[in-house]
């Protein structure tokens, strides 16, 4: 039998030396130190993400990353970041993270409403916090993503969010990821969100790329929420250079009698993949994830999600809309588990993609692996074009075919919009998608399926 | 449905009684040593008396076996099997190649009688009207016995015989056809199958012809120790129709033993190709001894424009099941069909699906998949859809339903949608439940008892696929349904 040498890809090699050389200056204390080489060996073990395995069957990292590019070690030019903080005019309290970096100057820290605690990652690795390993380590159905363990190890700063219990917050709290672009740098940085008991909160999580070099990104955020807290998480991934390759995951641990939604949406992306692992630490917990993927050009988003109902009386809903263009991939991978114990689940997730001419691409995975019986759980997924009939239809009442169809798609998208509780998030979502529409508008583009 | 402990006590109390294909033929039988070399592969051609070229095909692929790897990436779980440790050829020692039905051993077709497959022409003819006639291949662990009709076929031009006897007299036909569909290196499995394939059908319709009757396979395992290796070939010239049946069991026994299968089907322009399988091969008791691996290379080449090819299975029996019956639809406006219900209990493991493989312009597909788990199997779905980039027009749906029975079971769905061609149309849905209190309560209020009621339910439920399958294996099937269900209800 041949016996199989894994032979080390230069960006492998290229890694394992920047982990070797960044090791002692990487915050953090003794657990900390564990962790990173614990998860360092692990992501050594595997490698980079291939095709071969199941979970990143359609988002090749191996073959994408044919160099590693050298490590962001603190923050670029920040009047780029200031001008695009002004342009995006946040109605809330703002953590800016520009090439992975906390930027003080540019954060809105002072006068936090009370319960609410801000601090860099760096700051948090380095303070010993007894809770730091079960918090980094997340849902364990990530545990073993090498995507993940590479930023685990490498992890350099990011921010540390606490809101006490109880608390409501009134504004939502910002974490604005700012590329400088400048360089073609790696970026491997992680932010934690704790919300103790029957607290509210609504976390925007901005990633844009401000210049034209290509960027490496692996980023993570941790959300832990209590029992009986709500909890709106939304994720705008845009603008980012061209070549660019990031990993966006988003690890989420939620009581009971909770409520957490997660949306994400994607567009004038590189090529992006998002991960999100979502568990059910306690009984009666509802939890929606949704997004919009608006791909042209050579674009590629996938989207991948593991959702584990460990306790019993959960709900889950997952609902993602693909508008697919040029030689776009889309790729949607979903995946319930429901645990032996969790009874009475209720699930359902969504997969709907149009692809607006020929070149376009999605693939759908949507998985149910259930070990309980008192469930109900279903998936439907869809690949299709605009619908004739609604074209003529608009048409018929004098829109140009340009006009009629942007109307089409909006409407489209804006399904998984809906679901945004807070009005001006979803203003803010909404006028992204639509600008993404008008340029298409604009640029006479149609549909030629 | 609240009394889980009642339901996980019944489940324990279910014994393989209920499997009732489990008796042993005991029969003299000729077989080589037990393992696996290049002696083995020759001492199987030779027994078959093949021409040359076949054997050199056959070491071929054992040459290229041999350097491959067991997959592991099906949601089954199993001991690693000894492949030195089984045989690979068992034949009945007395009427080998028989004649006629009357050189045939009696034991055998006492063990036919038994299972009640008609091997005798005018028996056949007695009772039946003419136009439910269903020729039959007899496949006894690797030869096959007998198969009937031949003659009335030959004068429609069909040519139905055992695989072997095909290699002997219709070289040209097996030449072309063998391995087009499944290569020889497609999966470890079929590779398996290629170097130490025993018997099985062979089917060939000329252009134009309607097959007159329904052709069928009976496949038996009675030997211990013996993996059955079936190799099936079905071609349907231009225009042609044929509707093809295949049944198995096995006795009862305590070790597992392999059936690993390698089915191809050809469809060329505007022929259809309709192939039914009931599988109820000894599942295994119900702590999980013995029983059938059934690890099954089936697939189906849509290779003419208009073609159709549509695939029916119910799955009751095998300790584990790892099949996937695909189409390939590479002619123009050809179509596919996968109708499935896996019923499983005790300790079984189904890993079961399609793939609808999309090359040809508007070609369409459709997927009904129902799975039904009880006691404490795991049934899973895997199944593929995708369009090539030239696969202008392709439309697809796809819905597979689960249904739970107990709170041991684990039922999957791993469906694989890929749209390479903007053009594609493609549906998917899936659901699980488990049958719900409301309609229990509808029904035992109208004087059912719980397990009639789970019964009625569940045929229900798989309605749409039995309705797929020929009159005569559809009554068969319902039954198979209940009994596998038996003692799984609290």
């Amino acid at each position: 039998m041949a016996i199989v040498t894994p032979l080390k890809t230069a960006a492998e090699q290229q890694l394992a030396q920047q982990y070797a050389d960044a090791k002692a200056e990487l915050p953090g204390g003794p657990a900390v130190r564990k962790l990173r080489e614990d998860a360092f060996a692990g992501f050594e073990a595997k490698g980079l993400p291939h095709r071969r395995l199941e979970s990143w069957r359609y988002t090749d990292l191996r073959a994408l990353l044919r160099e590693a590019r050298p490590l962001a070690t603190g923050p670029g030019r920040l009047d780029a970041a200031r001008a695009k903080l002004a342009e995006l005019a946040l109605d809330a309290t703002v953590v800016v993270l520009v090439d992975g970096a906390f930027v003080p100057e540019l954060s809105s820290l002072e006068g936090l409403p009370e319960g609410l605690s801000v601090q860099t990652l760096a700051d948090a690795l380095v303070s010993g916090r007894d809770d730091l390993p079960r918090v980094l380590a997340g849902p364990s159905v990530a545990a073993d993503d090498s995507g993940l363990m590479l930023n685990a190890a490498l992890m350099r700063d990011g921010s540390f969010v606490e809101i006490a219990a109880g608390v409501a917050l009134e504004k939502p709290i910002a974490i604005v990821r700012l590329f400088s672009g400048e360089n073609e740098i790696s970026v491997y940085g992680r932010s934690v969100v704790l919300i103790g008991d029957g607290a509210k909160a609504t976390i925007i999580e901005v990633n844009a790329c401000l210049g034209k070099a290509p960027q490496q990104l692996n980023v993570a955020l941790v959300v832990e929420a209590g029992s009986e807290t709500e909890v709106e998480h939304i994720r705008l991934v845009t603008d980012q250079s061209e070549g660019s390759v990031g990993v966006f995951s988003l690890l989420a641990t939620v009581g009971a009698h909770a409520k957490f939604d997660s949306f994400a949406l994607v567009c004038n992306a590189a090529t992006v993949r998002q991960q999100h692992f979502v568990r059910y630490a306690g009984e009666h917990t509802e939890v929606g994830l949704r997004g919009i993927n608006l791909l042209g050009g050579t674009e590629h988003s996938d989207v991948t999600l593991i959702v584990d109902h460990e306790v019993p009386h959960g709900t889950s809903r997952e609902l993602f809309k693909s508008i697919i263009g040029g030689e776009g991939t889309g790729v949607f991978q979903g995946k319930v588990v429901v645990r032996q114990h969790a009874q009475k689940t209720d699930g359902s997730m969504k997969s709907n993609a149009l692809l607006l001419n020929e070149g376009a691409t999605m693939f759908n995975k949507p998985e149910l692996e259930i070990f309980a019986d008192d469930v109900v759980c279903g998936h439907g997924a869809t690949v299709a074009q605009i619908d004739g009939e609604q074209l003529f239809y608009l048409m018929a009442r004098g829109l140009p075919r340009p006009q009629a169809e942007a109307l089409v798609l909006q409407a489209f998208a804006g399904e998984a919009a809906e679901f945004i509780a807070d009005e001006n998030v979803r203003a803010l979502v909404m006028s992204e998608v639509e600008a993404w529409l008008a340029a298409r508008e604009a640029a006479s583009q149609v549909s030629t399926v | 449905m609240a009394a889980v402990q009642e339901t996980i006590d019944q489940v324990k109390s279910i014994d393989v009684t209920e499997y009732k294909y489990g008796f042993v033929t005991e029969l003299e039988v000729e077989k080589p040593a037990k393992g696996l070399t290049e002696d083995t592969v020759r001492y199987i051609s030779a027994r078959k008396n093949e021409p040359e070229w076949m054997l050199e095909w056959r070491l071929d692929a054992f040459r290229r076996w041999k350097t491959m790897t067991e997959p592991n990436w099906s949601r089954v779980n199993y001991p690693p099997i000894d492949y030195q440790d089984l045989y690979y050829y068992a034949a009945p020692k007395k009427g080998a190649s028989p004649k006629s039905l009357d050189e045939v051993d009696p034991a055998i077709l006492e063990t036919y009688k038994k299972l009640g497959i008609p091997l005798r022409e005018q028996e056949i003819l007695a009772g039946v009207a003419p136009e439910n006639r269903v020729a039959v291949d007899a496949v006894f662990d690797s030869v096959s016995v007998v198969t009937t009709f031949k003659k009335e076929l030959a004068q429609a031009g069909v040519i139905f015989c055992s695989i072997s006897e095909a290699i002997q007299e219709h070289p040209e036909l097996v030449k072309k056809y063998l391995a087009s569909v499944v290569p020889v290196t497609d999966n470890y499995f079929a590779t398996l199958n290629s170097a130490v394939f025993t018997d099985g059908s062979f089917v060939y319709i000329p252009k134009g012809v309607r097959c007159p009757m329904e052709l069928s396979t009976y496949f038996r395992i009675n030997e211990q120790n013996t993996g059955q290796f079936e190799r099936t070939l079905i071609i349907a010239e231009e225009g042609a129709y044929v509707s093809y049946l295949e049944g198995c069991t096995a006795p009862k026994r305590d070790e597992n033993q392999l059936h690993a299968a390698v089915v191809e089907l050809i469809a060329l322009d505007d022929a259809e190709i309709k192939y039914s399988t009931v599988q109820n091969w000894f599942p295994g008791d119900a702590e999980g001894k013995g029983g059938i691996y059934n690890f099954v290379t089936k697939r189906g080449d849509c290779r003419g424009r208009n073609s159709k090819i549509s695939w029916t299975q119910v799955e009751t029996g095998s300790a584990i099941t790892w099949k996937y019956p695909s189409c390939i639809l590479r002619g123009d406006g050809s179509r596919g069909e996968f109708y499935s219900i896996a019923v499983s209990n005790g300790m079984q493991q189904v890993d079961s699906g399609t793939k609808m493989i999309h090359l040809g312009r508007n070609t369409t597909s459709k997927i009904i998949a129902k799975g039904i788990a009880a006691g404490k199997s795991d049934s899973t779905y895997r199944g593929m859809v995708s369009a090539h980039r030239k696969a202008t027009g392709a439309r697809n749906f796809t819905n597979c339903d689960s249904l739970l029975i107990g709170d041991q079971c684990g039922a999957h769905t791993i469906p694989y949608i890929e749209a390479k061609t903007a053009t594609a149309v493609f549906e998917h849905e899936a659901t699980t439940s488990k049958i719900g209190e409301d309609q229990m309560f509808y029904c035992q209020q109208r004087g059912l008892s719980e397990e009639e009621a789970v019964a009625l339910i569940v045929n229900g439920f798989v309605k749409e696929v039995l309705q797929q399958l020929p009159m005569e294996f559809a009554v068969e099937a319902q039954k198979l349904i209940t009994i596998s269900l038996e003692g799984s209800v609290g």
